[in-house]
């Protein structure tokens, strides 16, 4: 097992290029782990948190740049972005203990692809996008296209994730996230829930979208939620409607963590939930 | 409730532990911390079969692989004969002992060792692991009493035949024995009652969840003689035991302590160490093995689950008038589960008159259980105590008056038999009836629960040597593993008997060659019964000093008092003479100054523990959260209160962790599937309220400081309080442990289908 700490995306592509059995971690909290459960460690093992871009934690008028290995705990620090992406900082703030926060990436945790991934129903609900490179160049994807199913992304060999971007938020619009699990901390989400609400002056809704994470081998984005509540108050009876809506959309299994009728249950509590609280803070903001 | 002032200057102190800055620089050595110049690393193979009779086991190809020392399998233990003893607190049979460690015929869990390998790197163990062939008959298992105890059930030991006195059939089965106890007619006492309440409960494994895995290091010589550093509740325990299945002499054995991070039971018996020292003799190298946290949860005791049954009856004034208890234990794979005890505690905190108790000790396909802090009485109060609380409202009762009116007093005999001395369980229903916590508002989804707990506590067998050195400070020499801080309460109280500053005074835990023969920290016994040896210790090093005075001023030795550390003639015409003097002169006066005490400590002080829970029940997903919880317990004398309090609430968080979240998830074939931490959930500080502690002292006349045992009750109650607190919120009686959000949640449905409050479980 070779170690190596590039310092340059061009580096670090070179390295994945000329090694078929290299391997990029960030904060490791996700692989080391599964070394120690058994799974063998790749050949070359290339850390990513030298290189600065993937560190990079950057707005413009254009939008977020969050460098693919920048640490959980910068993100939760970041006081622009909790206020303009709440929910996406909620869930990112929710991995681990403050020990796996100084370490764990939001690419690690999106790339290690596992269905109850924090991060996922956030990034997906503002629709984030990922920049991947290779020695081929740079390539933009929507962040729903990343994940194909558990510890499966789409990248290709010699690819990485360099970094996210995400659009500055319009007025009157706010994610929020909820998870359910048994413990406070230090546990897998048994449902996550992520929404996005935008409200005109009086409170309506104007847009509304709600991803679920722990329920299907990848994140599902509820269909038919904006239908549901646009130009609604967030009236008990819609968000019902939005409940039933996203118990239907979960394709759950029964295992340790909970059983399929609970998982369904438990993603209709939250949708609600996670909705209320969305709508509460679009409505907050000017 | 503690008293302000005491006659004590250091006794009831919160001192600094003597073992605290090793602790928080790192530098404490715990099981796995030991290296020795050569040692290779062990790994041990485990059966994948439930239930399956080994027909061979092929090592040769391990032995060939580059790195590989040694292995071992059962070919290379003897053959024990049957006998019971004693181990800590709990029976063992050494045949069955012998077997779990090492599996022979059978392998009868998932995780049963079948081989040990060591190689000079971890790497070449797994490799050599790998190239074992064991050929298996695989037979069906069974894994819940129900399945075990069904009439054509697969058998595990077909020598196993139920002990019990009234059996009618004797042949093998999966009972390995039946206890029972009657007093007055139960049955007529329900016909008399006002409110007869019977209900059935479930309670699944749940492990101890010691944060520090077992570990070993043996070093085992040409002659057959074998150094053996492992982390353990009582290493004397560990010789024994060790020698036993190995057939040697205990003294072949030298066992040094290590730290130990946590064993709440389950560390008072032995896994690793005959494989260590075995493999350690094959290689002529010394040898480490250490379980990984799967291995633990897989290979070392749960607490056993149980099905119990308990019906109460009671007159309309509140006077219990009758008990009845069922209950059977998941033994494991080998008999000899904690029902027993269970038995003797399931209702030894009230005065009743008519009580039928019987108890089944089942044998299944899963680790052998062992001991969990008050072993088998929480199981049994959980049962009782909702029972009771059920009884209380049928009778529009507060249940702390229908706990008060039945309590158990001195001179109650009580039903486990012995008549109580002077106890302490009425003063903390008290402590927790006159507590802010029981008049605080609640809103709404919260509610409130309370419930009571006993435990026996032991005594047994002590020794501790005290050396006064030169500059007049001292050493204690202790055989009892310091799990919670008994170092601290050995050196106040020895403080207190020889008048010398606490930091004058070194406490170590030293190996079975150094000091005399102790037995286990274990039933909360180590700071009555160690404590009573090194307060007898001091008190004869105490007469050495005094008579060491009398001689430098040659004077009669009832001439001499001891006050405050120093020697007084009674004249008060010579000056006082400290230890540091006259430990300065010992060699001119008699030579160095030095006592053990070796005794079997008589005189236990049984404990008691009252204990009231606030929760929150979200509606919606059937989750708990524990809002605020107040714990009074009756300690005897605080020696060290943090201790005592940590005590109380290490045994709380482990209760709500029970009662919430924590058991054994085993799929069709037997396999445990959770068996991390982080799928096995034990609470995380976050999910605890700071556990508000009330200590009572009621002084135990048996202890020359009043100490009773304070380790184990504090878990008894817990579990019934916060399922009575859950019913105050709710409106449903769970009866089924844990009571996770899903069973809390189904329970909640099943109810608003059927619209009717009625007791799920
Ligand atoms: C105690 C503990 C608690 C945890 N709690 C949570 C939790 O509450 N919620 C949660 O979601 N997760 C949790 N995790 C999992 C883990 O911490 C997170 O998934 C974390 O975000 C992973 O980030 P990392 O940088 O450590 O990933 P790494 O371990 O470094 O990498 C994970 C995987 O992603 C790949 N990868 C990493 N970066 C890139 C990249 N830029 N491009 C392509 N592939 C990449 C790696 O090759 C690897 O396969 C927990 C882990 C532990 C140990």
């Amino acid at each position: 097992m070779m170690y190596t700490a590039p310092v340059t995306v061009d580096e670090a592509c070179q390295l994945l290029a000329s090694n078929s059995a290299a391997k990029v971690f960030a904060g490791a909290t996700d692989l080391l782990p599964q070394a120690q459960a058994g799974r063998r460690l790749e050949d070359v093992l290339v850390d990513l948190k030298r290189i600065p871009r993937l560190m990079n934690l950057e707005v413009d008028d254009q939008g977020w740049t969050i460098g693919a290995a920048a640490s959980a705990a910068r993100l939760a620090e970041h006081s622009q972005l909790r206020s303009e992406y709440p929910g996406l900082v909620e869930a990112v703030a929710l991995i681990g203990s403050d020990q796996i926060q100084n370490r764990a990436s939001l690419g690690g945790n999106l790339c290690n692809a596992s269905p109850a991934a924090d991060s996922g129903p956030s990034m997906v609900v503002n629709e984030a996008r990922a920049v991947i490179v290779s020695t081929a160049g740079f390539r933009t994807i929507p962040i729903a296209d990343l994940v194909r199913g558990p510890g499966e992304t789409s990248l290709e060999p010699g690819e990485f994730v360099a970094e996210f971007q995400l659009d500055r938020p319009a007025a009157r619009r706010a994610d929020a996230y909820l998870r359910f699990t048994p413990r406070t901390e230090m546990d897998i989400a048994v449902v996550g829930a992520a929404a996005r609400v935008a409200v005109d002056d009086a409170g309506r809704c104007t847009d509304a979208a709600v991803v679920l994470g722990a329920v299907a081998p990848t994140t599902v984005r509820v269909g038919g939620i904006a239908e549901e509540l646009v130009g609604s108050t967030f009236d008990e009876e819609a968000l019902a409607r939005c409940a039933a809506l996203s118990s239907e959309a979960c394709r759950p299994i029964d295992d340790k963590r909970g059983t399929k009728e609970f998982r369904r249950h438990i993603a209709g509590v939250l949708t609600t939930r996670v909705l209320r609280l969305a709508a509460e803070r679009a409505s907050e903001q000017r | 409730m503690t008293a302000d002032v005491t006659p004590y200057k250091w006794v009831g102190t919160r001192s600094i532990r003597p073992d605290g800055l090793e602790k928080v620089t790192g530098r404490a050595r715990f099981g796995a911390d030991y290296h020795l110049p050569g040692m290779l690393v062990g790994v041990v193979l485990r059966s994948p079969h439930a239930h399956a009779t080994i027909r061979s086991i092929d090592t040769s190809a391990a032995l060939e692989v580059p790195g590989v020392k040694a292995v071992i399998t059962r070919d290379d233990f003897p053959e024990i004969t049957s006998e019971e003893a004693m181990s800590g607190e709990s029976v063992v049979d050494y045949r069955d002992l012998s077997r779990n460690i090492m599996a022979r015929d059978k392998v009868l869990y998932i995780g049963h060792p079948v081989a040990a390998i060591a190689a000079t790197t971890r790497r070449a163990a797994e490799e050599g692991a790998r190239a074992i062939a064991v050929d298996y008959e695989v037979h069906p298992h069974v894994l819940t009493v129900d399945e075990a105890m069904a009439p054509d059930a697969p058998i595990l030991h077909h020598d196993l035949i139920t002990n019990d006195p009234e059996a009618e059939t004797r042949g093998p089965s999966n009972v390995g024995k039946r206890h029972f106890f009657d007093r007055g007619n139960v049955r007529a006492a329900f016909d008399e009652s006002d409110v007869v309440i019977e209900r059935e409960f479930k309670i699944r494994p749940v492990h101890q969840g010691y944060i520090e895995p077992h570990a070993v290091v043996a070093d085992t010589d040409e002659d057959g003689r074998s150094v053996v550093w492992c982390s353990s509740q009582g290493h004397f325990l560990v010789r024994t035991l060790t020698a036993t299945v190995l057939k040697w002499e205990p003294s072949r054995l030298k066992v040094v302590p290590a730290e130990i991070g946590g064993g709440f039971g389950g560390k008072t018996t032995i896994y690793l160490e005959p494989l260590a020292i075995i493999l350690s003799a094959r290689a002529g190298r010394p040898v480490k093995l250490v379980m990984s946290r799967q291995e633990v949860f897989q290979a070392s005791g749960p607490n056993p689950g149980a099905r119990v049954r308990v019906t109460i009856g009671a007159n309309s004034d509140g006077t219990i008038i009758g008990a009845e208890a069922w209950m059977a234990f998941e033994a494991g794979a080998f008999p000899g589960s904690a029902v027993g005890a269970a038995c003797q505690t399931v209702f030894a905190p009230y005065d009743i008159p008519n009580v039928g108790i019987e108890g089944l000790d089942v044998v299944l396909n899963t680790p052998k259980a062992a001991a969990y802090r008050a072993p088998g009485a929480p199981i049994a109060a959980f049962a009782v105590e909702t029972v009771l609380d059920e009884v209380a409202e049928a009778l529009s009762l507060d249940p702390i008056e229908l706990r008060y009116r039945n309590a158990a007093e001195e001179g109650v005999a009580s039903t486990y038999g012995p008549t109580f001395k002077r106890i302490g369980f009425k003063e903390t229903l008290e402590a927790i009836r006159s507590h802010a916590h029981h008049a605080a508002p609640l809103k709404a989804n919260q509610g409130r629960g309370v419930a009571s707990g006993f435990w026996f506590n032991a005594g047994l067998d002590s020794t501790a040597t005290v050396n006064i050195h030169e500059d007049g400070t001292a050493s204690l020499l202790i055989g009892s593993p310091d799990i919670g801080g008994s170092r601290a309460s050995m050196a106040l109280m020895a403080a207190e008997e020889l008048g010398i500053d606490q930091e004058r005074i070194r406490p170590s835990i030293v190996d079975t060659d150094s000091v005399g023969f102790n037995d286990v920290t274990g039933g909360s016994r180590t700071t009555f019964a160690t404590g009573m040896a090194v307060v007898e210790a001091c008190r004869d090093v105490v007469a050495t000093a005094r008579q060491r005075a009398a001689t430098l001023w040659a004077v009669d030795v009832e001439e001499v008092e001891w006050q405050g550390g120093r020697a007084q003639h009674l004249s008060g015409s010579k000056p006082p003479l400290t230890l540091t003097e006259i430990a300065r002169s010992a060699a001119k006066t008699g030579g160095p100054i030095a006592a053990t005490a070796a005794l079997t400590a008589r005189g236990v002080g049984v404990a008691f523990s009252t204990q009231i829970c606030d929760v929150e029940v979200d509606p919606e997903t059937g989750h708990v959260k524990i809002l605020r919880y107040t714990i009074a317990q009756d300690a005897g004398r605080a020696i060290h209160p943090s201790y005592v309090e940590g005590q109380m609430q290490g045994g709380v968080a482990q209760g709500i962790g029970w009662a919430l979240n924590e058991e054994y998830v085993y799929d069709e074939t037997g396999r445990m599937e959770n068996s991390s931490f982080l799928d096995y959930r034990m609470p995380v500080a976050s999910d605890l309220p700071m556990i508000d502690t009330v200590i009572v002292e009621v002084p135990n006349p048996g202890h020359p400081y009043g100490v009773r045992g304070v380790g184990e009750v504090g878990i008894v109650p817990t579990t019934a309080a916060i399922a009575n607190a859950i019913y105050d919120a709710t409106g449903i009686r769970m009866r089924e442990l844990p009571m996770s959000a899903v069973r809390v949640h189904s329970a909640i449905e099943r109810r608003s289908d059927d619209g009717t409050r009625t007791p799920v479980g």
